[in-house]
């Protein structure tokens, strides 16, 4: 087992990490920003090193920085968490470079899927369907890209192949628009990421955010752990989620399942990772794989009793997985809503600080946040401050039990965006279930 | 060879009844010795002096069980570690210190060295003064930030 390990990361996650390598006995490291020396996970840690300044190029995303710190403190393993360097290949390189284990995939298969469109074309060939596209990256030939884009028929979407999460997007939906569409995307693809790559894929008008857990170890074995379905969203940010998807059939979620699962011994995964997917009319659409663990993960966890983070340390000391897919179960319901320090109307970012945090308990009720009375929210990161999730035998019982947390929980000295979800917990369209990505938006009169 | 396995040899030599321990690797090669007269280092590569080992691994910044930092006491303009490594107070073992208690410097002198990495980062003075503490000790690890000179 691994004896002690740096948490390369922030807030909730962070304290989500020290928790797990406590109850494994594992040494914990919290490295943070200067403005992070209260964080409750650096509090509780076993040690604790400052590497840099406030902004996140200082500190979070300071790979010789964390690296150091990784060898004063004679670590063994690294965990970057989500966000920040958890899909950076060239840390996870440096990382095991200086002789660390990265607690997640190899560097080649965060490359591999950190390309959208390589990602695209292992996806395929290992049967994956995929959104009807240009299948690799487009060139410079007005014509050629004319009558690809009708070909698939338009409306069309030009992405960065650098991008994901959202970033680097354009919807055309009209010829004329398409070449201007694809330059832009192009120039603001290079200053953003690096790579201009854009490739071209068919616009879905209405499709739901079905995403796949998988956990795959070292010896060839993978699971999967059923899906999520994220689709409220705003601004391509996940606002609510749950487990599994309303109205998916366990024909669906085992033949999806397999298939992600078996991709992943195909191209050797490591660790944790999610495959997402654009679910429209009863199709799948592959877009893209994220090769670590995700914010929603205590959704997976409350519905199937595994801990997700466990496992990932599991994998990276070289353990076999402990479950063959039969012995995944999935039992009842679980919806989280991310509670961010964040104006409920206008979505402005409200740091500062909390003069009153009373969590929610009861049955099936989980808050995942380092928060506590007296923390100054520091305005350098993003605004998200806790997942609140609440567990049900049923999707209704799910939803009562969320309704009651929320009327429940305090957060006094900043604003927050539980207005918001109240607002939605009573929602017509939620309560139904299914709504697709752009439902939030609409609702909201973006 | 790095430091964390000369750290390892360390607590090799303390757990057993080992007096000294040489080991060769390659070119390199390094001698630890109980008692401290007889810590030598014969290589090529730069090797941190082996002071009488501790019993317990290094004071970590912000490890729990340490007391109060000395660095409250020392008053006067305090220098801080730009970064994240482990400090050493002269530029190879056996060489003088940079800088000792109530030498005068000036904007730019070198201090110290930290190490991060298998890189040398010499850290300078920001203000003229007299030294008039030294804050840390020699071989310890440092966090970004923390304070290492008392310069007034």
């Amino acid at each position: 087992m691994l004896e002690k390990i740096v948490i390369a990361n922030r807030g909730e996650i962070a304290l989500r990490i020290l928790r797990a390598c406590h109850e494994l006995g594992i040494k914990t490291v919290a490295v943070h920003s200067s403005v992070d020396r209260d964080l409750k996970h650096v509090r509780l840690a076993d040690e604790s090193v400052c590497i840099g300044g406030a902004p996140a190029t200082e500190s979070y995303l300071n790979v010789p920085a964390l690296i150091s710190a990784a060898e004063v403190t004679d670590a063994v393993a690294i965990h970057p968490g989500y966000g920040f360097l958890s899909e950076n290949a060239d840390f996870a390189e440096r990382v095991e470079e200086s002789g660390f284990i990265f607690i997640g995939p190899r560097p080649e298969t965060i490359r591999l899927m950190g390309d959208k469109v390589s990602a695209i074309r292992a996806m395929g060939s290992a049967g994956v369907p995929c959104v009807p596209g240009s299948d690799g990256p487009l060139d410079d030939d007005a014509k050629e890209n004319m009558r690809l884009a009708r070909k698939i028929g338009y409306p069309v979407i030009i992405k960065a192949a650098g991008g994901g999460g959202g970033r680097g997007m354009r919807v055309v939906h009209a010829e004329a628009n398409l070449l201007n569409a694809i330059a832009l995307t192009r120039m603001e693809a290079g200053s953003a990421f690096g790579n201009d790559t854009v490739y071209m894929e068919k616009f879905l008008e209405t499709p739901r955010h079905v995403e796949f857990q998988v956990l795959a170890d070292q010896h060839g074995n993978a699971v999967h752990l059923g899906e999520r379905d994220c689709s409220m969203q705003r601004r391509h940010q996940k606002v609510i989620e749950e487990a599994p998807a309303p109205g998916i059939t366990e024909e669906q979620r085992a033949r999806m399942g397999e298939i992600c699962a078996q991709a992943c011994r195909d191209i050797g995964y490591r660790g944790a990772g999610t495959f997402e997917f654009l679910y429209q009319e009863g199709e799948f659409y592959f877009i893209e794989m994220n090769t670590r663990v995700q914010v929603e993960h205590p959704v997976t966890e409350m519905i199937s009793g595994v801990d997700i983070i466990r496992e990932q340390i599991l994998i990276a000391a070289g353990e076999k997985l402990s479950l063959r897919q039969q012995d995944v179960t999935l039992r009842g319901h679980a919806i989280e809503c991310r509670i961010n320090a964040e104006d409920a109307k206008t979505f402005m970012p409200s740091p500062g600080r909390i003069t009153q945090f009373h969590a929610p308990g009861g049955p099936g009720i989980r808050m995942d946040t380092h928060i506590y009375n007296g923390y100054v929210v520091p305005p350098n990161y993003d605004s998200m401050i806790g997942k609140l999730v609440a567990y049900g035998n049923s999707r209704n019982s799910a939803i009562a039990r969320m309704r009651q947390a929320l009327e429940e929980i305090v957060i006094d000295g900043i604003r927050t965006n539980v207005e918001l979800h109240r607002d939605l917990i009573n929602d017509a369209a939620f309560q139904a279930g299914g709504t697709n990505i752009h439902y939030l938006e609409k609702k909201l009169g973006l | 060879m790095d430091i964390r396995k000369v750290k390892k040899l360390i607590e090799l030599l303390e757990e057993s009844g080992i007096a000294e321990i040489e080991i060769q690797e390659g070119e390199e090669a390094v001698r630890i010795s109980r008692y401290p007269q007889g810590a030598h280092v014969v290589n090529s590569a730069y090797m941190p002096p082996m002071m009488a080992p501790a019993a317990h691994p290094p004071a970590v910044p912000g490890e729990t069980p340490r007391g109060e930092p000395v660095a409250d006491e020392a008053s006067g303009h305090k220098v801080l570690s730009p970064m994240v490594g482990t400090f050493y107070r002269a530029p190879s073992p056996g060489s003088p210190a940079f800088v000792e208690v109530g030498q005068r410097v000036n904007v730019g002198d070198t201090l110290c060295i930290i190490e991060a990495m298998k890189m040398f980062n010499q850290i300078e003075a920001d203000k003229a003064g007299v030294v008039s503490a030294i804050l840390v000790e020699n071989g310890q690890p440092v966090e970004y930030g923390q304070p290492l000179f008392a310069i007034e």
